[in-house]
Formats: C-alpha cells, sequence, structure tokens
C-alpha cells in the first residue's frame, strides 16, 4: 500500500497554519502587547494636545479611539508576512499545493485575532477614559471587531506588495492609509450615531459588507504580491 | 489585428510610431491649451455669483477630469501587463503615474486657491477635494512603490497589483467621503455649477478638457519614449539611433 | 475681449491675484511634465554616445597598442 501521506485538504491546512501562526505569537508576548500599549499611550495624547475637558474630549472620543485602532493596525501589519519570508517559509508556502488564498486567510485570521480582537475587547477601558458615553461602548467594540478584520486584510495587501523590500519602512503605511479611509468614516460614524443615541446598525452593516468584499478579493491581491515578493 | 497587438509589443516600433504622433500632436496640444486659456481667461463674460474668479475652472475642471481618467489608463495597462506580460504596457503604467500626480496636483491647487474668494476659506473638506486628495496618495503611493523595488520587473508588477487594489476602491473611497461630506455639509455647494452652465463658458471648457486630454497623451508618450530608451539601452538599435548624437 | 484694458484684467475686480497665480501655477507644472521627459531622453541618448566613442576609442588605442 501507498505509503506517502495525503496531503492536508485546504480547510484543514488552513487552520494547521492558523494554530502555528497562534503558537508563534504566543511565544513573544511581548509583541501582543505592543500594539496595546501604543493605544494606551495615544490615547493619553490626545487630552495633552487637546486639553482635559471632559465634554470636548467625549465628542471627539469616537473618532480618537477609531484613528488610534487605526494606527496601531498600521504599526502592525508590516509584520504579517515578514518573519515568514525571512527564514523561507513563505517560499515554501508558494510551492504547497493548497490553494495560497485560505493559507494567506489563516495568516490574516491569525494577525486579527492578535490585534483586531484584542483592541476591540480592551477598547472600552480607553473609552471610559476619554468619557464615551456608555450606549456607545458596545457600538465601538462590535464596528472595531468588524473594521479591524477589514484592516488587517486590506493591511495583508500592503504587507505583501512589501515584504520583500530593504527598505520598506514607511511604504506600507503610503500605500494601504487610502484604503483604511472608508472603514474610518463608517466606523466612526456608527459610534457617533450610537452617542447620539440613533441606531448604528446601518453603519455596522455597510463595515459587515466591506467585510465580505474584503474576505472575497483581498486574498487574491494578498497572493498575487506575495509571488511578486518572493520571486523578486 | 493580432499582428497589430504584436507591433505594440516591440519597443522599437513603439518608439517611432510615439515620435511620429507627437511631431503633430505635440504643436496642436500647445495651441489648443493657448487658445483655450486665452478664451476662458479674457474672452468670456464672469459668472453672475462668483464674478471673476470662475475662470479657474479653465484648468481646474480639465485637470480634474483628466486626473483621473489617468488612473484608469493606468490600472488597464497595469492589467494588461500582469495578463498578457506585455512589457509595453508594463512602460505605459509606469509613465502614467508621474503624470497624473501632476495634473492631481494642479487640480487640488487650482480648486484650493478658488475656494478662497468664493467659500472664504483655502481649504475645503468637501467630497470632490477630499477625493481628490486621496487620488493624490494613490498616484504617490505607486511612483514609491516602483521606486522601492530594485527589480524593475517586479517593481512593475508590484505597480499594476496596487493600481488594481485602487480601482476597486476609488468608487467606494468617493462614496463614503461624498456621504461623509454631505453629513457635515448638507447644503454643499457644487464646485463646478455645471447644471446650468451657459454655452459660451462651456466651450472654452470643453475645448481646455480636450487639450488636457491631448496634453496627457502627449506626456505619456515621451515618458514611454525616454523609458522604452532606458530599458533597451543594450540593443542594438537604441545603439544605431545614438550613434554620433549630438545634444 | 471681456476686460476694457490690460490693467482692468490684471486686477479682475479684486479676483486677480487668484486666478493668475492659479494659471501660473498650472503654467509651471505643465511645462514640467513637457519638458521632464524630453531632457531625460536627451540625457539617455547623449550618455550612450559617450559611452559609445570611449568603446571606439578604446578600440583603436588597443589596436594600436598590438
Amino acid at each position: 500500500m501507498s505509503a506517502v501521506a495525503q496531503a492536508p485538504g485546504p480547510a484543514r491546512f488552513c487552520l494547521v497554519l492558523l494554530r502555528r501562526q497562534l503558537t508563534l505569537a504566543v511565544r513573544r508576548p511581548i509583541e501582543i502587547g505592543n500594539p496595546l500599549l501604543f493605544f494606551a499611550m495615544v490615547v493619553a495624547l490626545f487630552p495633552l494636545g487637546l486639553g482635559p475637558a471632559p465634554d470636548q474630549l467625549a465628542g471627539f472620543a469616537p473618532g480618537i479611539l477609531w484613528i488610534i485602532a487605526l494606527l496601531s493596525n498600521l504599526l502592525t501589519s508590516d509584520t504579517v508576512f515578514r518573519s515568514d519570508f525571512e527564514d523561507g517559509s513563505l517560499e515554501q508556502l508558494l510551492l504547497a499545493p493548497q490553494p495560497l488564498f485560505l493559507s494567506v486567510l489563516a495568516y490574516i485570521g491569525a494577525h486579527w485575532l492578535l490585534t483586531g480582537l484584542l483592541l476591540a475587547l480592551v477598547s472600552p477601558v480607553f473609552a471610559l477614559m476619554l468619557n464615551l458615553s456608555a450606549p456607545a461602548v458596545g457600538v465601538l467594540v462590535a464596528s472595531l471587531l468588524l473594521g479591524t478584520a477589514v484592516l488587517s486584510l486590506v493591511g495583508g495587501i500592503g504587507a505583501a506588495l512589501t515584504v520583500g523590500l530593504k527598505r520598506g519602512g514607511m511604504l506600507i503605511s503610503l500605500l494601504i492609509l487610502p484604503f483604511y479611509m472608508p472603514v474610518l468614516i463608517f466606523g466612526s460614524a456608527a459610534v457617533r450615531n450610537a452617542v447620539l443615541g440613533i441606531p448604528a446598525t446601518p453603519y455596522l452593516a455597510i463595515i459587515a459588507a466591506m467585510l465580505c468584499l474584503a474576505i472575497a478579493l483581498a486574498p487574491l491581491a494578498i497572493a498575487a504580491g506575495l509571488r511578486i515578493s518572493v520571486d523578486a | 489585428m493580432w499582428s497589430f497587438f504584436h507591433k505594440l509589443g516591440s519597443p522599437p516600433w513603439l518608439y517611432r510610431i510615439a515620435g511620429t504622433i507627437l511631431r503633430w500632436l505635440l504643436p496642436v496640444t500647445i495651441v489648443a491649451l493657448c487658445v483655450g486659456v486665452t478664451w476662458g481667461l479674457l474672452y468670456t463674460a464672469p459668472d453672475f455669483r462668483q464674478g471673476n474668479s470662475y475662470r479657474i475652472i479653465y484648468i481646474h475642471v480639465p485637470a480634474a477630469a483628466v486626473a483621473l481618467a489617468g488612473y484608469y489608463v493606468m490600472a488597464i495597462a497595469g492589467a494588461v501587463s500582469l495578463i498578457w506580460k506585455m512589457k509595453m504596457a508594463d512602460v505605459a503604467m509606469k509613465s502614467c503615474a508621474p503624470i497624473g500626480a501632476a495634473l492631481t496636483f494642479i487640480a487640488l491647487v487650482t480648486g484650493s486657491i478658488w475656494g478662497k474668494p468664493t467659500w472664504g476659506t483655502w481649504w475645503v473638506w468637501d467630497a470632490r477635494i477630499t477625493s481628490m486628495l486621496i487620488l493624490l496618495f494613490l498616484y504617490l503611493g505607486v511612483v514609491a512603490l516602483y521606486e522601492a523595488y530594485d527589480n524593475k520587473e517586479a517593481a512593475g508588477k508590484a505597480c499594476a497589483v496596487l493600481t488594481l487594489v485602487g480601482m476597486v476602491n476609488i468608487p467606494i473611497i468617493y462614496k463614503s467621503v461624498d456621504w461623509w461630506y454631505s453629513l457635515h455639509q448638507p447644503a454643499s455647494i457644487k464646485m463646478t455649477g455645471d447644471t446650468t452652465i451657459d454655452p459660451s463658458m462651456l466651450y472654452p471648457l470643453l475645448l481646455m478638457i480636450a487639450s488636457f486630454y491631448a496634453l496627457f497623451t502627449c506626456c505619456l508618450l515621451m515618458n514611454m519614449r525616454a523609458e522604452i530608451l532606458e530599458r533597451e539601452a543594450r540593443t542594438g538599435w537604441v545603439k544605431k539611433l545614438a550613434l554620433g548624437y549630438r545634444s | 475681449m471681456y476686460f476694457d484694458s490690460l490693467s482692468a484684467a490684471l486686477s479682475m475686480d479684486g479676483h486677480g491675484p487668484y486666478v493668475w497665480s492659479a494659471y501660473a501655477i498650472c503654467l509651471v507644472v505643465v511645462a514640467l511634465i513637457l519638458l521632464a521627459p524630453r531632457r531625460r531622453r536627451r540625457n539617455i541618448l547623449r550618455r550612450l554616445s559617450a559611452e559609445q566613442k570611449r568603446q571606439q576609442h578604446g578600440q583603436i588605442s588597443g589596436n594600436e597598442g598590438k
């Protein structure tokens, strides 16, 4: 009988990759903590820059929280593929028989679980510090959960295109910030409306629609970008 | 038909044909621009509400229109280069980016200058201006990405991917910014007021728009010629061209 | 012409500085995007022809040396 092991199916492979990424990340807890720490410190920057008046802060709080979440996501998106690129595992992934689409989703999924999800869960604390009114906090968490997923997917495109570059640095920010803007617009709008007592579900629905589009299309661009970077 | 596409992919043929087109298109473009500018600047009546400052429309609107169209040209060239692996399409795409960025810059600056006498401020975050600003970032992103890659073939492919992602996003970005702006400024003044434009004002505007399209084509062809020479520097036909070239 | 005199055309009822500066900036940028590729093409051809001359001289002096 054949002693050759069957290659795992795409779905199974995807889950295995996901688990691998999470395990690797958990071994370096500081790196998980970095974006959260950044979030906390920048939250402190805004009152320092704008003045501590509670009503003013509360008025700007939805936008401030969303912008900081966006920037934290920006900082970490560069690292999604970098370490695997450097040690050659990315090249192996490209040679694997499993479709790149799902493998890429595994990487991005892990990235979201380690940044966006944690950011969303921790955000109520900072919302409190900026005097965001209570009903809006739930909407904030929901909008961040959906929105950061979109940000991770879009950030992955920038990461894939720049992973092979030596002088990458700021370039990824220049590339993906324009694509972050629609998410910011609707995310902060959702929270602002929640503060006013208006139901925010339409805005959350729009972000969810963007998420569907991103899940469908971003992995194609990411896969193309990875092939270009690895072959370069 | 097929042989046409085959020839399109040949650098020396494209170089020559571009040169031939430029020989008549460039003078025509410059004349058309001069005529359009003189017409709009000096020979049309001022707008009822905005006075003489509306004359900026004759450079703002054409620049903005061609800047947006140029992005689609760049995206199509990028797609062609990715799908059919045509190097000349890659050259076209790369040549579009700086021209598009320059035109977007003109649109933004003239729009800002127009805003000062009209609305009292140098900058208004209205939907169109904000979208133009984002378009400038998209163009500059393509330029930056191309320069960052050492391997120029990979650079072209990466820029093609980025441009296509941008193309998918432009409608989303525009609609989001439009919606966002309408929230905060219900009585938005249409920058061009083009619903009730008088024919005497319309014709010079159309001339300027056509001239700017011609301008874009000229700059694109000139950039492509320079790029082709640089890429094909080691080949026989370029060496023959350079032989005894006196500046 | 719509304006009565040159000074009227320059001042445009107070809007003159705006209109003329907008057109001036446009002129500068358009001139740039038209002239830059020409200069680039000339530089490339000049560089290539200089290289060829150097190679030719190198060959000639190389032959003479033999």
